[in-house]
Formats: structure tokens, C-alpha cells, sequence
């Protein structure tokens, strides 16, 4: 590895993991016997208790709020139907007693009033244990599951959010600190200890009586993910944790890691104000080419036939079922058309340079159209020993590249079981990971100060 | 002897009076504590019951009390720390989006393996309005309205998807199977939900329903809840739409104190609110007689303890060993779902029926 450890940054740098717990897209394997239920609270419980017997800071689950589709029909080819992340969350308290629990939920088709006090109940629940991972969504198709249906202009996302954040928190802070009585004292709460929030704003015309006091943890933990210019400002000025998808490539972590303190400098903010956790995939053998081979191996069941065929098939613009994805890739020409948007909000490029390039790619390394579109999919993370990738990851945190990860298992529920048994000891001996719990709070875990509006006015 | 009575018991807060938290043996603070949910939770199973309820609101809940946790966090952290208890939690129909309560109350069925209900109410309050920023949904009629509106598209959505709808098709690469997965296409006079659920069929295939009397459709709900001041009122009320359970407040002598007197106690503190309910101020054996007679024009009763850390203690003690003795009331069989506890079959889905009769 590059240079002693005292020569970096952050020589004394700890590393943080948290757990995604899948529940769509293809990265998620099940064919295979170790692949169990998506939605039996046993597969939850058996997960969260391995991250938990690891010392991890969190335990993270997704939101959905309309089933995928392609081509206009339900997508059938990945995982899908998962719960409700809130209510799963309540429940997995009830089982676990450090861990953190953090939940996607969107500002867009929720109220303050309704979501601010969910996530206050589960952090009650948890005793302070509890995240919101903010995500904003405009998008018409969702909204045909909801009263308002796609109400929201584009460029009002992120202004929706914000106001949404201020009224939560103006909800999470409306209650003193001291606003229970004395003993004996004739009054449930002190009088005047409450304080309602009202607020008129663009988005909102609210007057709420806030029914629930703060958390040991004084707020949820505020993690963000959107990757935009727009998303990472709103992270800077908002969140507590980013989870970003620059953690493959250290030059690239590095760089994301250094645009974001730049960010939060230009707001006032300390530079380890903000916790950089981009999501990854790790996946450990015996032998770097036992880990390669087993990394091939994962990769042929993440990308199906089907799936190869389903990629490809949206960037040549028509269907492609039925022809062989271990085959070369089609002759034709793609169709060039406006995407109908609903897989995904990628950016669009014209579709004649990505069939070049995927050409140029396949011709150059012999690759079939499956093996395309696996080396030109999204880098999935570290593939190693335990003890290169404890290297690895020890390097990251010193450098100041990332402060951890947030894994996501290619198995569900025993994907965890390799980190844990294997690569939480490489690190521990390191000194770049924790030997146990030292704090009880989310919060505490990931060395955060309090939450943003409630510190000393600077 | 008429079948078994179902015990039900209302768990919010500190007691069904208002003043209730003056007599708990808790700090207001200690409200807010998860140990708190699980020690209700906890002894509501051990004492035998079938059923714990939790009430809810937007709104504080009153009589000088500012705070609860939400209902649906409370029943799905109660659901991980017991294993036979019945969980219904009220969720409110008026301004709530059916799809996120569709979601949140199929995923409680999940988490307690099949132990879930809902306790549908509307929120007529214009604060409730006010603090979502929403227009007054007034009336009767519009309550009504946005009420059966959310318990039809709350089920529809619970039967989209088929109980085999994830196929894992290795030969096809499937996952899914899109044919048993369906849009609901829900079109209201309020709004329209498109579907189908995020979240697969929930273990009851749908959870029990329970609602006021008269507030549902009659074949919208599964356990009407009565309200009436004696036992002659619980047999001519309700609507005869699925089972009945009687709403009985209960106030009773402890060792401290005989229960008219707590009860007076409690009154000069806050007054009561009228709520019609059947009700029992007295002793165990008193309330035990009163449970033997309900038995037979009743399925159910929801019990409404007074202040909850004395009373369920004596509910626990002296009642429910009486009643499950006699075989009046019996306890649930674990490994059981709610809805086969009370005598209901698991439904058919109505969309795989629809293709079927189609």
C-alpha cells in the first residue's frame, strides 16, 4: 500500500459499515438455494442480528412505492415486494439494541405531520436509534398510487425536501428538553414546554401540535444519496450521511470525498461534518483468484440471460428476448428514440455511441453480449482476501476517501456472514475498525455532533 | 355454552380516563421508552388476551397528555415481542394515503407472522386538516366516503398480488410472474390509486378489519365494534355485518382501593368524556359475570382498563384465570393467525378468483 499510515490525513480513521437490505434490482441473486425469502420478517431478523454481531453502525432498507415496470408491463426478472420501511424498522427494534435502523422515505407523496412523527416514533422505539434517508421523486407514474397524484415540477424537488426537513425539524424540536414535570408535579408536561409549529412556505401551510419529545440521539440521522451538483449542495447543507456511489475506485472516492468538504465549507459546516458511505458489494475468497472466479460466478447470476437480453434490449431501443445473450451482441443498428423514462432517470445519450462503444468493448476483449453488458455495468465494489481488502479499506479511511461503506449482500439473508466472520477481524486488527459498541445511539456510532439546529449558534 | 368470548384490550397510553397517567406507576417520560410498549405488550399475552388494540391520532391525545407514539410503530415493535398477541392498530382513513397504509399494515401481518388488524377510524377533527395542510374533509357522509374508499383499495391492494406471484424461474430468469400481480386501477370520487402493492400478500391474505359499527360497508368489515350501556343494548346493536364485540370500559377494586373510589378520584382530576359505553365499576367477580353474560349476544369484548398499570394487574390476576376456568373466554393457540383465532377463513384473492370465474 502506498506510504506508512502515518503519513496520511487521518491516521487514526475508523471505518463504519452499514447493511443494505435488498429488495429490487438484479444485484440481488435468487436462484440459488442460499437464496431466501425477500419478505419473511425470519430473513430481517437473521440479517440485522449478523450486522449487529459486527459491530455495524447501521441497517438500511429502501423504498418503493410503485412496482417496476419495462415496456409498460411489471418487471418480472429481479427481486421485488418488500415492506414498508418504517413498520419493519419498529419491529427490528424490538429485536436489537445498538444497531442503527434507517429508513428511505421520500418527501414527495409524505406530510411532515405524518412522517416526521413515524420517524420520531421509531427513533423513540429504538432509543435514538433511528436514520431518514431523504429521497425526492417527481415522477408522475409514481403519483398514480397517491391522492395528489405527480403534482411536483421537476425543479421543485429538492425546494420540496428542504422545506420539508425544516418543518421536521421544527417538528423534532418543539418539544424543551425539560418539558417534563417534577415528580408530583399536577401537570403531565410543563405548561409552555410544547411549542406548535407553523409554517407557510411554497410547499406548505401547516400548523401542527408535535406530539413526541426528542430521542436520546436528539434527532434521526439525516442521510442523503442523490449524486447531482443540486443533490450533493442539498446534502452539504442537510445531511449527516451520504451514501455515494464512489467507492470502487479510490481516485474516484477521493475526488467525490473532496468535492463534498469543499461543499460543506462553502456552508459553514466542519469538514467531518459528513459521513461518506458510498453503497458496494464485497466479496471475499480464500485466494485473490478464488475471489475472482467466485466474483465471475456471482456476476453470471446477477446478469441472467434474461436480464443481459433486458439491458441491452433498452439501449438498442427494442426487444431482444429470445435471441442468446452468450452470444455476440445484435447486428442491427439501435433505435433511436426519447426514452419513456420509466426503468430509471439515467441521463440520455445517443444510443448509436453506447452500441459503438459496447462493440468496440466486445470486439476488442472477445466478450459475448452477456460478458458486455457485466464489464460495462456499474463497478460493484472490492473483490479480495480478507486481508488485501482490509488493506484496502484501511488505506480508504486513512486517506480520507471515504469513512466506510454501506454493503449491499448479494444474498439474502446470509450475505453478510463472510464480512462479519472474515473481514471485520482483518480490520479490527487493523485498528481501523471498533471491537464493540462504545456509544447506544445511531449518531454516536458515526461520531456525529448534534443534530444541525440544535448546536450553539456560531 | 355459546362459543368462546374473544378478549380484546385497549392499550394506549397510561388508561381510558383521561387522568389515567395521575395513577401510573411511570413518569411521563417513561411514556416514551420502548420498554414501556413491550412491558403492556407483554402482559396483555401473558394474561391470555387475543387481542391488544392502540389507539391513535395526528393530535395529542388529551386530558392534559401531549404525546404518543404512533400506533402502527407501537403494534409492529409489540409484534417482535410477543408471539401469540392479536395487534391492531387504529389508522385513520380521512386524509391517510391508502397506499402507504395498504403498505404499513401489510407489512405489521408480516412482522407478526399473521397476528395483524386494523381499527378503522376518520379523523373529523379541522386540526388534523390543518396540520397537513389539507382542506377540511367535513360531514358525515365525507367520512363515511373517505373511510370505506381506503378499506376498499386497502384490500384490493392486499389481494394485487397473488400468493404465488414470485415464481423464481430459472429457466425463464423470472422472478416475478406478471400475471398474478394486478393493477387495482382504484378510481374514487377523490382520487385514484393504480397499484399494485409494493408489499406481497400479506400472510392473512387480509388482515382483520375491524370498525365502529355502521362506519363500513357491511361487507367491508370483519368485527363490528358496539357501543351500548348494558348488555340488552349489545344485542340489539350493530349492523350484524360480521363478528360483534362490545366496547366495555372497566374500572376495578384493588387492593388499595375499592374501584368507585379510584374511579371518583380520577373524575376530580378530569372529567370523562361520554362515550355510552357498557361499563364496570367493581370487583373482579363482578366483571367476570357481566363477561359470562355478554358471551352469549357477543364474540368479542374490547376491554378499556381505567389506568392500565393497576387494572390490567387485576384483569390478569382475578378475571381472565375466571373466565378461561369456566371456559367462558380461551387463551389463543400459538402458531395461530388472527383471523383463525376468531373463526375466519383465510380469503380467496379476488383478482386469481376473478380469472378463475372469468
Amino acid at each position: 500500500m502506498t506510504g506508512s499510515t502515518a503519513d496520511l490525513p487521518r491516521p487514526d480513521a475508523q471505518l463504519h459499515l452499514g447493511v443494505f437490505f435488498q429488495g429490487v434490482n438484479h444485484w440481488t441473486i435468487w436462484s440459488e438455494p442460499e437464496s431466501g425469502s425477500q419478505i419473511d420478517f425470519a430473513s430481517f431478523r437473521r440479517m440485522i442480528t449478523t450486522a449487529e454481531r459486527g459491530l455495524f453502525d447501521a441497517f438500511f432498507l429502501g423504498e418503493g412505492l410503485r412496482l417496476r415496470e419495462s415496456g409498460g408491463q411489471i418487471h418480472e426478472l429481479d427481486v421485488a415486494g418488500r415492506p414498508d420501511a418504517i413498520t419493519q424498522l419498529a419491529a427490528l427494534a424490538a429485536l436489537t439494541t445498538r444497531i442503527g435502523l434507517v429508513a428511505t422515505q421520500n418527501t414527495t407523496f409524505n406530510e411532515p405531520a405524518d412522517l416526521a412523527r413515524r420517524l420520531s416514533g421509531l427513533d423513540l422505539l429504538s432509543a435514538g436509534r433511528a436514520g431518514w434517508n431523504v429521497v425526492t421523486t417527481d415522477n408522475a407514474w409514481t403519483g398514480e398510487n397517491f391522492r395528489r397524484g405527480g403534482f411536483l415540477d421537476h425543479a421543485d424537488r429538492y425546494l420540496r425536501a428542504e422545506q420539508f426537513l425544516d418543518v421536521a425539524r421544527a417538528m423534532w424540536d418543539s418539544w424543551s428538553g425539560d418539558w417534563a414535570g417534577t415528580a408530583g408535579s399536577s401537570a403531565w408536561a410543563r405548561p409552555g414546554s410544547i411549542t406548535p409549529v407553523r409554517a407557510t412556505t411554497a410547499q406548505f401551510d401547516v400548523d401542527i401540535a408535535p406530539t413526541l419529545p426528542r430521542s436520546p440521539q436528539g434527532h434521526p440521522v439525516i442521510f442523503q444519496a442523490g449524486d447531482s451538483g443540486e443533490g450533493r449542495d442539498f446534502a452539504a447543507r442537510n445531511a449527516e450521511v451520504i451514501f455515494s456511489a464512489h467507492g470502487s475506485d479510490f481516485d474516484d472516492a477521493l475526488a467525490f470525498a473532496t468535492d463534498m468538504r469543499a461543499r460543506l465549507r462553502a456552508v459553514g459546516r466542519p469538514e467531518d461534518d459528513l459521513k461518506i458511505l458510498p453503497g458496494t458489494e464485497i466479496i471475499i475468497g480464500d485466494t485473490e483468484e478464488e475471489a475472482e472466479e467466485k466474483a465471475r460466478w456471482i456476476r453470471m447470476r446477477q446478469v441472467t440471460q434474461a436480464t443481459a437480453l433486458a439491458i441491452a434490449g433498452q439501449v438498442w431501443g427494442f426487444d431482444l428476448a429470445g435471441r442468446d445473450a452468450d452470444g455476440p451482441l445484435p447486428a442491427e443498428d439501435p433505435v433511436v428514440a426519447e426514452p419513456t423514462g420509466t426503468m430509471g432517470t439515467r441521463r440520455w445519450t445517443d444510443p448509436r455511441t453506447i452500441v459503438q462503444r459496447w462493440r468496440d468493448v466486445a470486439e476488442a476483449e472477445k466478450l459475448t453480449l452477456r460478458e458486455t453488458v457485466i464489464r460495462l455495468g456499474p463497478q460493484r465494489g472490492h473483490v479480495g482476501t480478507p486481508s488485501g481488502l482490509a488493506d484496502k479499506f484501511a488505506h480508504f479511511a486513512r486517506a480520507g476517501a471515504l469513512d466506510g461503506f454501506n454493503v449491499s449482500p448479494y444474498f439474502t439473508p446470509d450475505g453478510l456472514d463472510d464480512i462479519v466472520d472474515r473481514l471485520v477481524p482483518e480490520l479490527q486488527e487493523r485498528g481501523v475498525y471498533r471491537t464493540a459498541y462504545t456509544g447506544t445511539t445511531l449518531r454516536e456510532h458515526l461520531g456525529l455532533r448534534e443534530p444541525l439546529t440544535r448546536r450553539p449558534s456560531v | 355454552m355459546p362459543p368462546p368470548l374473544h378478549l380484546a384490550v385497549e392499550l394506549d397510553g397510561d388508561g381510558a380516563h383521561p387522568a389515567a397517567w395521575r395513577r401510573s406507576r411511570h413518569t411521563p417520560e417513561q411514556s416514551f421508552v420502548p420498554g414501556r410498549v413491550r412491558q403492556l405488550v407483554q402482559h396483555a399475552e401473558n394474561a391470555g388476551f387475543t387481542l391488544a388494540t392502540f389507539d391513535d391520532s395526528l393530535l395529542p391525545p388529551g386530558g392534559g397528555v401531549a404525546g404518543r407514539i404512533g400506533a402502527v410503530e407501537r403494534a409492529a415493535f409489540a409484534a417482535a415481542s410477543t408471539s401469540v398477541l392479536g395487534l391492531a392498530p387504529v389508522v385513520a382513513t380521512t386524509y391517510t394515503e391508502p397506499f402507504h397504509v395498504a403498505s404499513q399494515l401489510a407489512s405489521l401481518d408480516f412482522v407478526s407472522t399473521g397476528r395483524a388488524g386494523w381499527l378503522v377510524v376518520t379523523s373529523p377533527e379541522p386540526a388534523v386538516a390543518a396540520a397537513l395542510g389539507r382542506p377540511v374533509v367535513g360531514g358525515e357522509a365525507a367520512l363515511r366516503r373517505e373511510a370505506r374508499d381506503a378499506v376498499l383499495v386497502n384490500r384490493d391492494l392486499w389481494d394485487s398480488w397473488e400468493d404465488d406471484a414470485a415464481i423464481r424461474d430459472v429457466a425463464t430468469g423470472r422472478y416475478l410472474d406478471r400475471t398474478k400481480l394486478h393493477y387495482v386501477d382504484f378510481v374514487g370520487e377523490t382520487y385514484s390509486v393504480k397499484g399494485p402493492a409494493i408489499v406481497p400478500r400479506p400472510p392473512q391474505g387480509q388482515l382483520v378489519v375491524f370498525a365502529p359499527a355502521g362506519l363500513l360497508p357491511t361487507d367491508q368489515v370483519d368485527v363490528e365494534l358496539v357501543t351500548a350501556a348494558d348488555v340488552a343494548g349489545v344485542a340489539a346493536a350493530g349492523t350484524g355485518a360480521g363478528l360483534r364485540f362490545a366496547e366495555v370500559e372497566v374500572a376495578l377494586d384493588t387492593a388499595a382501593a375499592a374501584a368507585p373510589d379510584r374511579l371518583g378520584a380520577l373524575d376530580a382530576h378530569a372529567g370523562r368524556p361520554a362515550t355510552g359505553r357498557l361499563r364496570h365499576v367493581g370487583s373482579a367477580a363482578g366483571l367476570v359475570a357481566l363477561l359470562t353474560e355478554l358471551a352469549r349476544v357477543a364474540d368479542g369484548v374490547r376491554l378499556h382498563p381505567l389506568v392500565l398499570d393497576d387494572d390490567l394487574q387485576e384483569l390478569s390476576a382475578r378475571v381472565l384465570p375466571a373466565l378461561f376456568e369456566a371456559g367462558v373466554a380461551a387463551r389463543p393457540v400459538a402458531g395461530s393467525t388472527l383471523r383463525s383465532t376468531f373463526g375466519l377463513p383465510r380469503p380467496q384473492n379476488r383478482f386469481a378468483a376473478e380469472e378463475v370465474s372469468a
